[in-house]
Formats: C-alpha cells, sequence, structure tokens
C-alpha cells in the first residue's frame, strides 16, 4: 500500500514536471510580452530593463529552474497585463470557480448514478426510454448552446433566474467568498451549474447504466436473488457497489474536465472565475496567467486521479493484498 | 473427510424407493407423505422475434422429503431450466406458461412476484455452477452470510454471526473464526462451494436446487461437495434436485433420477433401474455413451444425429428422428410418461395397449460396423 502511494506521488510529480517544461515553454514560443507591454515607442533600453526585471535575460535552463522552484511554492510571477501577482488573481477567482464546479459535479454524480440504476432496472419502461433518448441531447449539444438555450428560456422568456453574473457574495475568512450563502448567489448558480454538468451527467448516466446491465447479469446477482434478499438490497446493495468501480474512474476525470471546461460556461455566464480569466489572459498574452492555470489545472487531475488510485482500494478488496489469509 | 458421518443417512433412504416411486410424477401423492415440490405438466415458453420456442414442455415430477432427484440430459435439454422455473429466476423474456409448482402442497407458480422473494432461501435454496462467480467480490462471506440469515431469521447481528459461524463450521470451513471476514477471493473454489452451500442452506430452506455444483470443480474435491451436499442435506430432511450432465455424478448421489431430452422430461424413475436398465432409447443411448472403467473399447457409443434446436422439434416423439424403434405412430403421436421397468418413460414401448415393436437390430449393426 506505502509503496503503491510512493509509487503513485512519484508518477504525479514526473506528470507535473513535464507540464511544467510545457508552461515554461509558452514563454518562448507565444511572442515577445515586452513589445506588448512597452508598446512601440519603447526604447531598445527600456525594453532591456524590463527583461532584466522578468528574468528574462538569465539562460533558459536557469529561468526554468527558477519556473519550477516558484512554481512549487504557488508563486507565478506577476501578471503582464494587471501587473499583479498571478497567485492572487488565480486565488481572487478560484472560489467562484470551485464553487461552480462542485455544484454541478455533485448534481452530475447523482443525478447520472440515480438515472442510470433507473433506466437500468426499468429497461423497458416508457421513462427510462425518454431519458435514454433526451440524454442524447446532453451528450449531443455542445456546452455553450446547452448555456444560452437555457439563459434564453429561464432568464429571458420566463424571467425566473439571472442570466449573468454570479449574484451578492459573502466573505469567508481570508480569501474565500461564496455565493452559496445568499439567494442571488444560489439563483445565479443553477442555470451555469446544469450548463456545465450536463454533459458529465448524461455521459455518467449512461455508463452506471451499462455496468449496471452487466452486473446484473452476473452469477452472483443471481445467486443474491436465489438466496432471498429483496430486489432493493440486491439493486442497491450488491449490483450497486460492483456497478461503482468502473464508474469511479470517470467521475474522477470527469471532475478534472469540469474545472477544465468551465471555461466556456464561465464565458457563456459570464462567471468570474478562473476560467474567465485565463480567456482574458490568452486575449492579452499574459502568458505568466496562461502557465499558472495550466499548472493549476495539471495539479487538478493528477490530484483526482491519486485519489481514484486511493478509492479503488477502498472499494474493492481484491486490490488489498496484504490482510487476507493467502 | 466430511463423508464419514453421513454414510448410514443416504443407506436409510434408500431403503424406501418404490412406494415413492409409485407416488412419483403423475399420480397425487397417497396421503402420509406429501412431497416437497410437485410439478405438473410445466411448461416454459420464450417469446421471440419469430416464433414462441417451448423451452420446456409439459414437465411434471415430484420430490419427496429427503429425497435426491438427479435431472440429467445434453446441453440445452431443459434441465437448468426446469430448476430455474421452479425458483422462477428464469430469464426474461421467458416465461412459465403453463402447468403448476406446488412447494409442500401450496401452489407457487402463480404468486406474484413479491410473495415469492421471501420463499427464495427461506423454503428454496439454489446452488449454482461456479462459485467462482455465484459470491459478491465485493462482500466479506461473513457479510453475504448475515445478510441471508436476517433476510429470512428474526436474529440481530450477533446471533446471525454466531449461525454464520455455526454453519461454515458444518460446511467443512476450517477455522471459521478466523475466515468469517475474509472476502470471497481469498478462498480456493471447493472452499467457495462449501460457502455457496452455507449460505444456500443458511435458512434451513426444505428444497435445495443444486445446478451443476460440481461441474467448475477439480474432480478430486467434487466427491467432497457432492458428500457434503448429501449430508447436510439428509441432516436437515431437505430434498434436492441435483441438475447434472454428469452420470457419476448421479450413480453416487440420487435417489431417483429424471432424464430430460429438448425440454421434456423421458424418463423417471430409481437410479440404479435408470442406469442399468433404461427404458426409453434415448436413455439407452445415454447410458450406453458413459465410458467405463471395466471395458474396453475403442470407440465411445454414441446417438446419430443431435438433439433438435427449441424452434425445430419433430411432431410426436421428439426423439423419432433418431431412435432406432421409431414407428409411423412416434411421428404423429407424442407419448406421455407411461409405466415402464421401476419407473415411467415417455415412448410408445411401452404403450401397455398396443406397444410400438422394438427393433434390436439396428443397434447391432452399428456395432458391427464399427
Amino acid at each position: 500500500m506505502l509503496a503503491f502511494l510512493i509509487q503513485r506521488v512519484l508518477q504525479a510529480i514526473f506528470v507535473m514536471f513535464v507540464v511544467a517544461l510545457i508552461s515554461f515553454s509558452l514563454f518562448h514560443y507565444v511572442g515577445d510580452p515586452v513589445l506588448n507591454m512597452l508598446g512601440q515607442e519603447a526604447t531598445e533600453a527600456d525594453r532591456a530593463a524590463l527583461r532584466a526585471q522578468l528574468g528574462l535575460d538569465q539562460p533558459v535552463v536557469v529561468q526554468f529552474w527558477q519556473f519550477v522552484v516558484n512554481a512549487a511554492q504557488f508563486e507565478f510571477g506577476i501578471s503582464y497585463r494587471s501587473a499583479r501577482p498571478v497567485t492572487d488573481l488565480i486565488m481572487e477567482r478560484l472560489p467562484a470557480t470551485l464553487e461552480l464546479a462542485i455544484i454541478s459535479a455533485i448534481f452530475a454524480v447523482v443525478m447520472g448514478i440515480v438515472l442510470g440504476i433507473y433506466t437500468a432496472i426499468q429497461r423497458g419502461s416508457w421513462l427510462s426510454k425518454f431519458i435514454m433518448t433526451a440524454s442524447l441531447i446532453g451528450v449531443s449539444l455542445p456546452t455553450f448552446l446547452i448555456g444560452i438555450l437555457l439563459i434564453y428560456l429561464f432568464a429571458v422568456e420566463l424571467g425566473w433566474l439571472p442570466a449573468f453574473g454570479r449574484g451578492q457574495t459573502v466573505r469567508l475568512g481570508d480569501w474565500w467568498t461564496t455565493g452559496l450563502l445568499t439567494t442571488s448567489g444560489l439563483r445565479s448558480l443553477i442555470l451555469p451549474a446544469i450548463t456545465l454538468g450536463l454533459f458529465q451527467l448524461t455521459l455518467i448516466m449512461r455508463l452506471v447504466r451499462a455496468e449496471m446491465l452487466e452486473v446484473l447479469r452476473t452469477d452472483y446477482i443471481k445467486f443474491a436473488r436465489a438466496r432471498g434478499l429483496s430486489k432493493r438490497v440486491v439493486n442497491l446493495r450488491h449490483a450497486l457497489k460492483n456497478t461503482l468501480i468502473p464508474v469511479i474512474t470517470i467521475i474522477g476525470l470527469q471532475l478534472g474536465t469540469i474545472i477544465a471546461f468551465a471555461i466556456i460556461t464561465e464565458t457563456v455566464f459570464q462567471w468570474p472565475g478562473v476560467g474567465a480569466l485565463f480567456i482574458t489572459a490568452v486575449r492579452f498574452v499574459d502568458i505568466p496567467v496562461m502557465a499558472a492555470y495550466l499548472m493549476m489545472i495539471a495539479l487538478v487531475f493528477v490530484v483526482i486521479n491519486l485519489v481514484v488510485d486511493l478509492l479503488y482500494y477502498a472499494v474493492d478488496p481484491r486490490l488489498r493484498v496484504q490482510g487476507g489469509a493467502k | 473427510m466430511s463423508s464419514t458421518p453421513s454414510s448410514a443417512e443416504p443407506g436409510a433412504v434408500e431403503q424406501a424407493p418404490d412406494d415413492r416411486n409409485a407416488a412419483a410424477a403423475s399420480h397425487p401423492p397417497d396421503g402420509g407423505r406429501e412431497p416437497v415440490l410437485c410439478v405438473r405438466h410445466l411448461r416454459v415458453e420464450f417469446p421471440t422475434r419469430h416464433a414462441t420456442l417451448v423451452a420446456l414442455d409439459d414437465v411434471s415430477f415430484d420430490i419427496a422429503p429427503g429425497e435426491v432427484l438427479g435431472v440429467v440430459g445434453e446441453s440445452g435439454a431443459g434441465k437448468s431450466m426446469t430448476g430455474n422455473a421452479v425458483i422462477r429466476l428464469l430469464e426474461p423474456p421467458g416465461h412459465i406458461a403453463g402447468g403448476e409448482v406446488r412447494l409442500a402442497g401450496r401452489r407457487i407458480d402463480d404468486l406474484a412476484e413479491e410473495d415469492f422473494v421471501p420463499l427464495r432461501g427461506r423454503h428454496i435454496g439454489m446452488i449454482f455452477q461456479d462459485p467462482l462467480t455465484s459470491l459478491n467480490p465485493l462482500f466479506s462471506i461473513g457479510d453475504q452470510l448475515v445478510e441471508t440469515i436476517r433476510a429470512h431469521l428474526p436474529m440481530n447481528e450477533k446471533q446471525a454471526r454466531e449461525r454464520a459461524l455455526a454453519l461454515l463450521r458444518e460446511v467443512g470451513i476450517p477455522a471459521p473464526e478466523t475466515r468469517l471476514d475474509s472476502y470471497p477471493h481469498q478462498f480456493s473454489g471447493g472452499m467457495r462451494q462449501r460457502v455457496v452451500i452455507a449460505l444456500a442452506l443458511a435458512a434451513e430452506p426444505e428444497l435445495i436446487i443444486a445446478d451443476e455444483p460440481t461441474t467448475a470443480l477439480d474432480v478430486s474435491v467434487q466427491a467432497q461437495i457432492l458428500a457434503l451436499l448429501k449430508r447436510v442435506c439428509a441432516e436437515r430432511g431437505a430434498a434436492v434436485m441435483l441438475v447434472t450432465h454428469d452420470m457419476g455424478v448421479i450413480a453416487e448421489t440420487a435417489d431417483r433420477v429424471a432424464v430430460m431430452y429438448a425440454g421434456r422430461l423421458i424418463e423417471i424413475g430409481p437410479v440404479n433401474e435408470v442406469i442399468r436398465r433404461p427404458q426409453h432409447p434415448y436413455s439407452e443411448g445415454l447410458m450406453a455413451s458413459i465410458p467405463g472403467l471395466a471395458e474396453r473399447r475403442e470407440r465411445l457409443y454414441q446417438i446419430e444425429g443431435a438433439m433438435p434446436r427449441l424452434a425445430a422439434i419433430p411432431a410426436g416423439c421428439a426423439f423419432n428422428p433418431r431412435c432406432p424403434h421409431a414407428a409411423e405412430r412416434c411421428r404423429t403421436e407424442r407419448p406421455e410418461l407411461l409405466p415402464a421397468g421401476a419407473g415411467q418413460a415417455a415412448c410408445w414401448l411401452h404403450d401397455p395397449e398396443n406397444p410400438v415393436a422394438r427393433r434390436e437390430a439396428p443397434q447391432d449393426t452399428q456395432e458391427a460396423t464399427r
């Protein structure tokens, strides 16, 4: 177990190193930021001074080493555009993105599993067929279109929910701002959360359904029924637990995707999150922000993968090698 | 190892085969010993897009308390289907389309599903072929035992665990205290089948349906498991329906044997009689094809042709295209189970009024041409 954990952590560090290399290479291949920052009228001396200030006059290897050391301490330098530390910018925006991502992930996972189980158990029913057909929409419609349709229906036509923004927020602790404690914050969250989670919901639902159908055909389910266990126990205890093993992986990866794809939803709903920050950064070639965003998303994926691997251990006794009688 | 205490029991059971057979198949049970299971004219259908397949057709038999009925036949003959129909675990769209099933006199085939669920495990236990896949890999065997016991008996967690330990001890799991919290993958195949038997017996059902219980096991383990199954059922007076294609298993374990062919029951009788003096031409072929240790043969006997598919069962007797004795009547009129030898056979050779003539020649010529 410990060896496994160490191995996984080393792998994660390697992945992060590679991502750091890619992020770092942005600085050298996406134009010259100094030209952008100073404009056309600046003198060569001004440029050299700024270059030195930003550390761009150092050898590449030294620059990279400096970048990695800083990144390990969550230091990503100064934003070229707003001249503020990148870490501050991201930290300001992170709560909005995380709240949106977590709420839509909960929405997707809970609804996905419930609907997946329902459509697997009531395979032939009219409602199951309707849900399966409707889920095709979730899979095939692009996120921005769903967002725009939802805004049109619920904000413009019905006027039930706000069309953009995060509503009122409350400050918690030093830097965390939350929209979950105000009515306007919660109302603002509904449409973006559905938009962001809908694709994942349909994906999880279809996966749970397929796995569940597979598991329901196994001998141990038939034997569980032959032992006289009630339908509910067989379906929700014996079948569901086996269904969840492969589903956990996908859900884990999808959580990462939710945070990464928040960009589109945040743009559509003008949600003041990290995704919106990234889009602005791209527009202004704000490389430190882009690099930091890349590193952040990679870290999220790596951490989730690690957690998923550990969850396997918790769920499947066959992986727990030690402690057995063998 | 586990067979020694039981060796007296089977003998005692075998002492009364005759009066049981008188009560068997088509006659209603006569007074005193009511059969545990009574199946009459059971019919199972699978509707498909093109046609309705009849998987079981007019199957009737009884099993007395403490009796082991072996059910044999080739793959697809309907042996497992019969067991699944009795415990109502047919794969949809398969369903019981006719006949009746009585458990201790009570009709159970027409119960609603929610009324049937409590019968499973409590009154009818079932053991499946593959112990490696019968147990849920994610739950410890203690969990699976306790949940089964508590589903049927009014016990708290602690009492159920005690009972689980006693069951494991009874089926010969060494040091059950240390194994109760182990997971299925930590047991060998034979040990897992013992756990499966413990699970099937957890609530003391009167009827055990064992569907090929030893097919997936090592030959050396097979005998142990059979002896165990026979002993624990004899101790409880539970009736056993033993489904297998292995005549050796039947010969060793069963009191009576039922032979199935193309979804029909074609012969039923005391096990020694059916093996030594089969009455139906198909049973004759089946018994002749068992390799014996004593005799030396170039090739094993085989019945010409193959069992018909369910979609193409011939009119009359299902066996007529392969039968050496087939007469015109066999191709048009389906025989009922008729008294034959010490049991019954569904064959016009045994029609008391107008039997079809037996032709001895074909079998001999077959032997001669080899």
